[in-house]
């Protein structure tokens, strides 16, 4: 199978930034950030999946049509969750 | 003309292994979109309940334990570390690594599943389970039944997806070590390994929304 081969010091240090960022994720909830509590967490954890996503799944090294297909799947869920909410939040809003 | 080394996995419908390969991996991919959307209705769940029962869901969460939590993070990202040195070692041909990198990412996901277990089991004798007898203390019954109820829920399905890779962990393991992988055949590996490294980034977020919904108090 032609494909580029992820030196093995790519995949060490990806894994050294999941760890600090697993780390932060911990240290970022106990500290009081009113509102973006959830945002900073999310910010996080999304970060580290689109690490997992580029190196360990290999889209960073994939064709263009890998890379359209993750990003339909992350934009798929965007919807579901935007309209979703976009319905329970103006709940109430007329009579 | 026959200019491909390995044409015997080459499928009849495919021009070359490039196309073939690129092909497979199209398709393994748009089954993790689905499964995206399959876990992605859990999460709009969870969002639409968490916005409406905050208080519930942040004492709910605070009964959760962050180190078992935390050190279950840490082994699945370990996994991922391991299922991609196997998926290298497939592309490399070198038979022994890869059987033993899926067998650590094996160990490591039944390290993960032992953990949640236990969890689990406190839970049971806490009455946190929403089952009849759930009990919770506060004035947030609901919100916190809810709460667990998506807890189950979740880590539920996420450890079905976790069980049914491990299974077929063990069956790459027996066809790395007959030799089956090769540099020019390394397709289950990779495709597997996707799977996998899927199933940790559910984690990845299953984490903070559960665990660490309101810690700073």
């Amino acid at each position: 199978m032609k494909h580029h081969v992820v030196p093995v010091k790519v995949y060490f240090t990806i894994f050294g930034a999941l760890m600090v960022l697993t780390a932060l994720t911990v240290y970022a909830s106990s500290v009081d950030l009113g509102p973006f509590n959830i945002s900073a967490a999310l910010a996080i954890a999304f970060f580290k999946a689109g690490l997992v996503v580029l190196y360990f799944m290999h889209v960073r090294y994939g064709s263009n049509l890998t890379k359209v297909v993750a990003i339909a799947a992350f934009v798929w869920l965007v919807l579901l969750l935007s309209l979703s909410m976009a319905d329970y939040l103006t709940r109430g809003w007329l009579p | 003309m026959l200019t491909e080394q390995h044409a015997s996995e080459l499928a009849h419908q495919f021009d070359d292994m490039t196309q073939q390969s690129e092909a497979t991996n199209l398709g393994m991919w748009l089954f993790l979109v689905t499964e995206v959307m399959f876990f992605g209705g859990l999460f709009a769940a969870y969002t639409v309940y968490r916005t409406h029962y905050f208080e519930g869901f942040a004492e709910a969460s605070r009964k959760l334990d962050i180190v078992l939590g935390g050190i279950n993070t840490v082994v699945l990202i370990c996994s991922s570390l391991t299922m991609a040195l196997a998926v290298h070692a497939a592309q490399l041909g070198k038979r022994r690594s890869i059987v033993t990198f899926l067998l650590l990412t094996l160990v490591l996901g039944g390290l993960f599943l032992g953990i949640k277990s236990v969890e689990y089991a406190h839970k049971f004798h806490e009455h946190l389970v929403p089952i009849p007898g759930f009990e919770f203390p506060d004035g947030h019954f609901l919100g916190a039944r809810i709460f667990f109820s998506l807890y189950f829920g979740m880590t539920g399905m996420h450890a079905l997806h976790m069980i049914i890779g491990m299974v077929i962990i063990v069956v790459l393991a027996v066809m790395a070590a007959r030799g089956r992988f090769t540099p020019g055949y390394n397709a289950p590996v990779e495709l597997f390994g996707l799977y996998w490294h899927f199933v940790d980034i559910i984690w990845i977020f299953l984490f903070p929304l559960l665990y660490l919904i309101d810690r700073h108090a």
